[in-house]
């Protein structure tokens, strides 16, 4: 066998019932209705790519610049689309590239399974060239992870990686396949899903008096409010949510990964939490009677200081993963289970109710945060653009039906504070792990993913230089995203910590760019830089209706800050609205 | 609350890669693992850890949780000295002729439940079963007459009210989750799941 060709191998295929390694992978892939792979080639991988080459028409391959590139277009693919991102990475660098991706999915419960190409099984544990551990290297950074050293394995392994990336929570897969595996063939008896491991449970199972318990508390609140999470959008149960909310009329705010789960302007969307949220969400969490939180894990950018959080509230927990329960907050009530099938039942118990009092509590702050803020973020009375008027002439001009993507840090904050959505599963970015360099690759990720949709791209001048080796794929492949670059001449965020909490020691956050319409241009993409508003709605319109991706680059004030702020340390209720504040 | 020594019970598949994910559960936290032991169960293709640490009650709660998230975990169980039967095993190397000259080798076995595994002209094994008290008991005495190496092993448990978990673990083998699924109950035996 050792001595055919590859192309020998593939003619004998056809007579016989036996299949490569290889072509068992992509048949798995085909059988999951997989349509789109984001990869890049190297020696461990290749017999994979070789049989890649004769499936182009059933598998569109896209050729990053980087493996860190295709991880994270898996993840904004895995965002639009509500499927499985897919990934194909060599061994050794090709697939420790793939680390930070893995990081970022697993704690953004993100959908992905990766295939890594391995050294052959019998070099492993030799230091073979471009051998690395990467099992052991991205097992806490995968909910489950595999190495096939047989090609029979493949398509069970395959369709468990598949079942467990999307069932339950969502997660990161790494399958791992030695080279030899990939070349073997073997008797294939046909590809079958998996939907059920005897060990994995993926939804544990409701219990109904905690849901009725649960529903007694919020029918004897007088200040209830929801706070929600992406497990509303990873469950499908935007429709569930919106009836449950608008049956029992709690105010209710988003956390970042939670946006766009329910349209921004609906009259109970109270804005949204943590560091840089909204003032009323933030301040009222310390003034509700019951909380209830569904789909989120309150993170410590959403809480704050933990023991001056919410402590006056009962605490109702709707989450589908058991071990988010009482791991941060103390839960009064747990109520387990994916919230698209629990909602629905607290909904039916929950009395029909309005808390026009407490509501006003919220749009008092939201005056108050309005007046001290969001005003002069939106209309600056400088001649310097702020970071909120792009945003906002985005808001205005796609009519809140763009998917935005952002990168990491102040343009990330002022984005998600002021972006206006129609629909669900608009928001790609990267919350959890807050990972620079992560929009653009992710933006063409969320393009195949709502091909139909505009994609804006918000990124930061030093997030966008960690990863714009992918302008590159975004010409080769034509890819339509509207790349929009908010220039503030420094790292924001961190020259924000050292403004505010460092006595302005500016350490090392000075960033010079390079000429980005430039750049853009030598990948053969359209871009313009803007610094003035007059000219700032045209060239946004321009970048919007430009046929194919576009650059815009816009200068902005170089020590903007973003408000309000929780500062770390702080209780949500300490949030303040302005520098003199803290 | 403060830090008291719990042992872990955890049931698993039997699958390469397991330990290590289970071990980072506890290095990711700064936990120390005190013992840790691996064995089969009374149910065939389930394996069972034996963890023990010390650490407040409340942490050790949130371990289970995320123990038991993993993939390939049936079921983990916490539990206090109170509710467990626990053994250690420990041997114990020594010159076979200080303890012929100097001990009284019967006083020796009867008092601490030793015994006696193997003698050689130049050295004896001697071996106990017992809690920590037990086996420290015998190392103090064989100090002093010059202790050539000693070894205990991991603590193993059994839980006391542990009818419940041994019917639900027989569950989870016979486990039907339903028609459409059922071909898929044993994954590990792709053959025959996945014959088409």
């Amino acid at each position: 066998m050792e001595t055919l060709t590859l192309q020998q191998r593939r003619q004998t295929k056809k007579h016989t019932t036996t299949k490569s390694g290889s072509l068992a992978v992509l048949e798995a892939l085909v059988a999951e209705g997989v349509t789109t792979v984001f990869g890049y080639p190297g020696g461990a991988i290749m017999p994979i790519y070789d049989a890649l080459y004769d499936y182009h028409h059933k598998l569109q391959h896209i050729l990053t610049r980087h493996e860190q590139g295709s991880i994270h277009a898996a993840q904004g693919f895995a965002r639009t689309s509500g499927e499985t991102g897919v990934v194909f990475a060599t061994s050794g660098p090709g697939a420790t590239n793939l680390v930070t991706g893995l990081a970022d999915a697993m704690i953004d419960s993100t959908p992905v399974v990766c295939i890594t190409g391995q050294v052959y099984a019998q070099l492993l544990g030799t230091d073979a060239f471009q051998e690395t551990d990467i099992i052991n290297i991205t097992t806490p950074v995968t909910k489950w992870n595999y190495q096939i050293t047989d090609a029979s394995e493949i398509p069970s392994v395959l369709a468990k990686a598949f079942y467990i990336a999307k069932s339950g929570r969502p997660g990161p897969v790494l399958i791992d396949i030695t080279k030899n595996a990939q070349l073997q063939e073997f008797e294939y008896a046909g590809y079958k899903k998996c939907n059920h491991i005897r060990s994995y449970r993926p939804t544990p199972i409701v219990r109904k008096e905690y849901v009725e318990t649960a529903a007694k508390l919020i029918n004897e609140a007088q200040r209830p409010f929801v706070i929600f999470g992406q497990g509303v959008i990873l469950g499908k149960a935007e429709k569930e949510f919106k009836a449950f909310i608008e049956k029992a009329g709690i105010p209710a705010a988003w956390t970042i990964m939670g946006m766009s789960a329910i349209p921004t302007d609906h009259p109970l969307g109270v804005g949204m939490l943590g560091m840089h949220g909204n003032y009323g969400p933030n301040l009222l969490t310390n003034e509700c009677d019951v909380l209830i939180a569904v789909g989120m894990r309150f993170d410590d950018r959403v809480t704050g200081r933990l023991d001056k959080y919410a402590k006056q509230a009962k605490v109702i927990h709707l989450d589908i993963d058991p071990a988010e329960i009482d791991k941060n907050v103390k839960t009064t009530i747990p109520v387990w289970g994916n919230c698209k099938e629990t909602l629905p039942m607290l909904t039916k118990l929950v009395e029909n109710k309005t808390y026009p009092e407490w509501l006003q509590k919220f749009a008092d702050c939201t005056a108050k945060e309005q007046e001290k803020v969001i005003k002069n973020e939106l209309n600056p009375t400088s001649d310097i653009l702020s970071m909120g008027e792009v945003i906002e002439l985005v808001n205005e001009l796609t009519k809140g039906e763009a998917v935005i993507v952002t990168d990491v840090g102040q343009h990330q904050m002022v984005a998600c504070r002021y972006a206006k959505y129609n629909q669900s599963k608009s928001n790609v970015t990267s919350g959890g792990l807050g990972t620079m360099g992560f929009a653009l690759p992710a933006a063409i990720g969320a393009k195949f993913g709502a091909p139909k949709r505009t994609v804006v791209a918000v990124i930061g001048d030093g997030g966008f230089q960690m990863t714009l080796q992918e302008l590159g794929t975004i010409m080769q492949f034509d890819i339509d995203i509207k790349i929009l670059i908010l220039n503030n001449q420094f790292l924001g965020m961190v020259r924000q910590w050292q403004e505010l909490f460092h006595q302005r020691r500016y350490s090392f956050t000075d960033i010079t760019s390079p000429d980005f319409v430039q750049l853009a241009r030598a990948y053969q993409i359209e871009g313009k830089s803007v610094c003035k508003r007059e000219e700032l709605k045209a060239a946004i319109d321009t970048m919007l209706n430009h046929k194919g991706s576009y650059l815009l680059e816009v200068m902005v004030g170089k020590e903007n800050n973003v408000f309000p702020m929780v500062p770390q340390g702080k209780g949500v209720a300490e949030i303040v609205l302005s520098k003199d504040e803290i | 609350m403060e830090k008291k020594e719990f042992t872990i019970t955890v049931f698993t598949e039997n699958q390469i890669g397991l330990l290590n994910r289970i071990a980072i559960i506890f290095s990711r936290r700064k936990i120390n693992i005190e013992s840790l032991n691996t064995s089969p169960t009374e149910v065939e293709s389930v394996h069972r850890f034996t963890i023990v640490i010390s650490e407040t009650e409340d942490v050790v709660k949130k371990l289970c949780r995320q123990i038991e998230k993993q993939v390939e975990v049936l079921k983990a169980y916490y539990n206090n000295g109170d509710e467990i039967v626990w053994q250690e095993l420990a041997l114990y190397k020594v010159s076979t002729d200080a303890i012929a000259e100097k001990v009284k080798v019967e006083r020796l076995l009867r008092e601490h439940g030793a015994r006696v595994v193997a003698i050689r002209k130049d050295y004896t094994v001697f071996e106990t079963t017992g809690q920590r008290e037990e086996t420290d008991g015998l190392l103090k005495v064989l100090e002093p007459y010059g202790l050539i190496e000693f070894v205990r092993s991991a603590r193993v448990a059994i839980i006391k009210g542990s009818n419940d978990f041994h019917d639900r673990l027989k569950e989870f083998e016979y486990h039907e989750p339903g028609e459409d699924v059922i071909e898929n109950e044993f994954l590990d035996k792709n053959e025959e799941v996945f014959a088409m």
